[in-house]
């Protein structure tokens, strides 16, 4: 048997935060240079995992399994496709740059500062297991689990309001996982006393049992993603939560989401799928469009790039059912460029809002006389984020509007004019945060003063550089995901349509 | 056939756990006797930990057998034993809350429950006076009670054991060193409704008397299909016995005490009920409708199923109201026993099974729960109202993180035992076509989780007030029950191995 990387990468990272969590009080550097060592080296194992996956192998690779519960017939079984794979390096690449974001943020909320740290660690651990899960009731297991970090990142670190959205995010995924923890029972029971999801793959279902074991999943994800109308938790989890932990709730954890419907809802609940596809499309283009026109009118920068998700989760949800291959490996693609960019995005809001000590938007204005780096790497967050062609977003967000287009002419028009509002909302709130006349209230704020500090440029710089780098070569990511991609599809029974504009499809196969 | 009276054979060995149980609680009646006050508590707690774990190396020694004995009346099987084993280490828990004095001088009972409460003498014994000692005698009859109860096989010892067990817990709840009205209040109040819901399940004794002729649980089960005696004695006398048992589950609508009698009973009582009197009266729910009313399941499940979405539902919606941890603790017990009914209305095998992991599982978490509110307290006792709980994370982390952990497990968090148990029942309920009841279990589930994390953000997330108690350092009691009662929960979340095959093994009644 070959390194056991999933379960190595799922636990290391709990066993650092609790050896964080011990550390004494009153040494929060040490509990920052520890988290910040451990979650290095987490990254270090996804790297070489990366290395040692192979692209055109089995769909499934590193698994490993070992029994937990007979009687119930659960395992501890981790494996990884394509999909998986990325999402574990979004993780894996995101964490330590938190950490180095995050750096002062424990320092003001007079709580403990290792306790911070180490619930970041079993965040990334809880997340790492739902990514890495091959077991149905495993996966449930982190899915769970996963909330309680985050529940208390949020209620005790948080800003404003903290209390509320950290109890109304813990209140809708719980409610969406109870919905799914029946679906799960219903799917042991009728798929024959089996969690092991390969060997779910082969079950089948009556219509109706498949239609409601569906929904059951479909729910919880749509709540996680947020899809329309499931989504008013998002911006107030992330307008209150610390910038770190926003950047990981919705630049992974929301991922579970999307991730969810692909794994589970598509593969082992096909002719349900196919079914609820005409509706899976319509909450995520509303979505899209719902959600752009309100980050429009947000005033606080972090409910705003919330908001802004949500809308590209709509161009996620819109990619994974038009159910062919050109949208669905967009959609993927979107999910870790997303990861990147709305990250990148997050984390700098959060060195803005730090320096200014406020998130509204009115407390700014030109900022961008005061710190000028900041102020572009804010604007090449923007940039990402409205997936500007040279950037790694717009690579899937083309992806993902081409896949559409090819089934579903309206969908994709209606999804195209996302992108105007996304212009809309980002540069206008560039505008009236780093550009203009400045704000006089400004000048009497020492710490708009301080220009980006080192540690921050060690932050931003490997997003910067693998937005970049993605954007214009996705051949890396594309290759690892798109094996996977196909065979998901192949599982629901979709084959891209026949292409109606030979020449141009010819073209682009031969230039892959 | 003679009709000359015959000695019944008994097998001493199968009955040997109850015969400890209640020859120690004779024993403490004797000590109470013999000694002077001051000696007697020294004596008894040490004395009930014995009985009780005699009793319980008896019924794990033996853990095969298989018989009915007594004539008839008493059942030992897989069930019994498991049920017996259950309400032995609960009740060894919930004897360590009671026995613990150190947190109030002269334990959390009350010298001379006689004095008239609020008078000079009243509050005098309530500062000084050395708590009661017959309360160990007491919690001994009523756990051997219910050990008879959970084996009985015929209705009439089965109402024999209700008695038994109720009698002594009415006389607890009335214990309490503090608060003496509402202990007092609450005691009446579970005295009278336990009393008509005793004598419900007389009549409904009598009434299945004139159904099957008979009142053993087999000739039950062989009048269902034979008897020529009208159906509606079945079902009224069918009714009325469940309408008995629901009172003592606490299932809705028969659970309006519940709140009152948790609330105003002595803590390590309240424990005590929440664990033991639920593995007890589910016990006997079980043994009634799997073994002697089973044929006739398609005529209660759909009433059980019912009362089940009742339960979950009032007790999920009404535990968010509350304001005083031990009604909101009430509550979350009423929405338990509809869980535990998903498990009971299953009426199979794995049915059978899962409800008895759930009692146990449930038991360890809520002994932990009510360990912890004991600590909880100020000058005047225990405080109790959720309010004075704002900030507690601050005063005392450890203690808050031990509750927030038990709250989790409530709410049915994974790597919790609520979660593993909860699991079980929903399974067996799918398995059994029961799935209108899981979607019940699920969206009640989702609004009981409000309550309990408001707890956890009033422990955590709020700032201390002024009047914040302080969390006493338990003795070495509490803080064993304490972490029994936790580790379990961890344990049989994290490796529900432990026990399932166990749960599995004993789910099969013999008539």
């Amino acid at each position: 048997m070959s390194f056991p990387y999933l379960s190595v990468l799922t636990v290391a990272p709990a066993v650092g935060g609790v050896v964080v969590a011990l550390l004494p009080k009153d040494k929060p550097e040490l509990a920052k240079r520890v988290a910040l060592a451990w979650s290095v080296a987490v990254l270090g194992f996804a790297v070489a995992m990366w290395i040692g996956f192979q692209a055109n192998g089995p769909r499934l690779q590193f698994r490993e399994s070992y029994p937990w519960i007979p009687a119930w017939g659960v395992r501890f079984t981790f494996a990884a496709d394509g999909i998986a794979l990325v999402m574990l390096a979004l993780i894996a690449l995101l964490v330590p740059l938190v950490i180095l974001a995050s750096w002062h943020d424990a320092e003001n909320s007079r709580r403990s500062v290792p306790m911070y740290f180490a619930l970041m660690l079993f965040l990334e651990s809880s997340m790492i297991g739902v990514f890495a899960a091959a077991d149905v009731f495993l996966f449930y297991v982190f899915f769970e689990v996963m909330l309680v970090p985050m529940y208390f990142l949020i209620g005790s670190y948080g800003g404003q309001r903290r209390q509320y959205a950290a109890v109304k995010f813990f209140l809708y995924s719980l409610a969406g996982g109870l919905l799914m923890l029946a679906a799960v029972v219903g799917l042991w029971v009728l798929g024959g006393h089996t969690f092991d999801w390969e060997t779910l793959l082969k079950a089948d279902f009556s219509t109706g049992a498949e239609r409601w074991l569906f929904l059951g999943f479909f729910l919880a994800f749509a709540i996680k993603a947020p899809f329309f109308p499931f989504h008013t938790w998002l911006p107030d989890a992330g307008g209150a939560a610390p910038a770190g932990a926003a950047a990981l709730l919705v630049g992974v954890m929301d991922k579970v989401g999307t991730f969810g419907i692909l794994r589970y809802c598509l593969p082992l609940f096909p002719d349900a799928s196919k079914y609820f596809a005409p509706l899976g499309m319509a909450l995520a283009l509303v979505g899209v469009v719902y959600a752009a026109l309100l980050a429009i009118g947000q005033n606080d920068l972090k409910r705003l790039v919330s908001y802004t998700s949500i809308a590209h989760f709509g161009f996620i949800g819109i990619g994974i059912f038009a159910f062919t291959t050109q949208a669905a490996s967009g959609a993927v693609l979107y999910m870790f460029n997303h990861g990147l960019a709305t990250g990148l995005l997050f984390l700098v809001v959060g060195m803005l809002v730090a320096r200014r000590g406020s998130a509204l938007i009115g407390d700014f204005g030109g900022a961008g006389k005061y710190l000028p780096v900041l102020a572009g790497v804010f604007f090449f967050a923007g940039m990402a984020s409205l997936a500007l062609p040279g950037t790694s977003p717009f690579i899937s967000e083309f992806l993902v509007l081409v896949g559409v287009f090819t089934v579903n002419k309206t969908v994709a028009v209606i999804a195209t004019f996302g992108i105007i509002l996304a212009a809309g909302y980002v540069l206008w709130m560039i505008q009236r945060t780093i550009q203009g006349a400045p704000n006089p209230a400004i000048e009497q704020v020492e710490g708009m003063k301080r220009p980006m500090s080192l540690r921050e440029a060690v932050v931003v710089t490997p997003l910067i550089a693998l937005i970049l780098l993605l954007g214009f070569y996705p051949k890396p990511v594309l290759d690892v995901v798109n094996p996977a991609v196909k065979a998901t599809l192949s599982d629901v029974g979709a084959s891209d349509p026949a292409p109606t504009a030979g020449k141009l499809t010819v073209t682009k196969e031969a230039g892959r | 056939m003679s009709d000359s009276f015959k000695l019944p054979n008994i097998d001493y060995a199968a009955l040997a756990p109850m015969l400890i149980l209640f020859g120690v609680a004779c024993l403490g009646v004797l000590v109470e006797a013999a000694f002077r006050r001051f000696s007697r508590a020294r004596i008894q707690l040490p004395l009930a930990l014995l009985g009780a774990v005699a009793a319980l190396i008896v019924v794990i020694a033996t853990a095969d057998k298989r018989t009915v004995t007594a004539g008839g009346a008493i059942a030992v099987d897989g069930p019994s034993l498991f049920l017996q084993g259950s309400i032995l280490v609960l009740g060894i828990v919930a004897l360590l809350l009671i026995g613990e004095r150190t947190l109030e001088r002269g334990g959390s009972f009350v010298a001379q429950a006689a004095v008239t409460a609020n008078t000079e003498a009243d509050r005098a014994q309530a500062a000084t006076a050395e708590g009661a000692s017959e309360v160990y005698p007491l919690t001994m009859f009523a756990l051997g009670g219910m050990m008879l109860f959970s084996s009985a096989n015929d209705l009439l010892t089965m109402f024999v054991a209700l008695e038994v067990f109720s009698l002594p817990l009415y006389l607890l709840c009335a214990l309490a060193r503090r608060r003496r009205l509402l202990s007092q209040e609450a005691a009446m109040k579970y005295f009278l409704l336990g009393s008509f819901a005793s004598a419900f399940f007389l009549f409904g004794v009598a009434m299945i008397y004139g159904f099957a002729g008979r009142v053993d649980f087999r000739g039950i089960d062989e009048a269902i299909v034979g008897s020529p005696a009208s159906p509606v004695l079945l079902y009224v006398g069918l009714s009325m016995l469940a309408i008995g048992l629901l009172f003592k589950a606490a299932a809705v609508p028969f659970h309006v005490w519940t709140p009152d009698v948790y609330q105003g009973a002595p803590t390590p009582i309240t424990a005590l009920m929440a664990a033991c009197t639920k593995v007890a009266a589910f016990g006997g729910l079980l043994r009634v409708l799997y073994v002697a009313f089973g044929r006739s399941q398609w005529d209660f499940q759909p009433v059980i199923g019912t009362i089940a979405v009742l339960t979950m539902l009032v007790g999920a919606v009404l535990a968010v109201t509350q304001t005083d941890i031990k009604r909101l603790l009430a509550y979350s017990s009423i929405a338990n026993a509809g869980y535990l009914l998903i498990g009971v209305v299953a009426l199979n095998k794995d049915g059978l099974s899962s409800s008895l992991f759930y009692l146990v599982a449930y038991g360890f978490t809520v002994l932990a729960a009510f360990g912890v509110v004991t600590l909880v307290r100020d000058a005047d006792g225990e405080a109790t109202h959720l309010s004075r709980w704002a900030g507690l994370g601050r005063r005392s982390p450890l203690f808050a993180a031990v509750f927030t952990f038990i709250l989790l497990a409530f709410a049915g968090i994974p790597l919790t035992s609520g979660f593993t148990a909860k699991f079980g029942v929903f399974a067996a309920g799918v398995e059994s076509g029961q799935t209108w009841l899981v979607i019940a279990g699920v969206l009640s589930s989702a609004i009981l989780a409000f309550p309990y994390l408001r707890v956890v953000v009033l422990m955590w997330l709020s700032e201390p007030a002024e009047s914040t108690p302080s969390v006493s350092i338990p003795g070495a009691l509490t803080s064993a029950a304490l972490m029994i009662g936790t580790l379990a929960t961890l344990a049989l979340g994290v490796a529900p191995t432990l026990l399932l095959p166990i749960t599995t093994k004993a789910a099969e009644f013999i008539r």
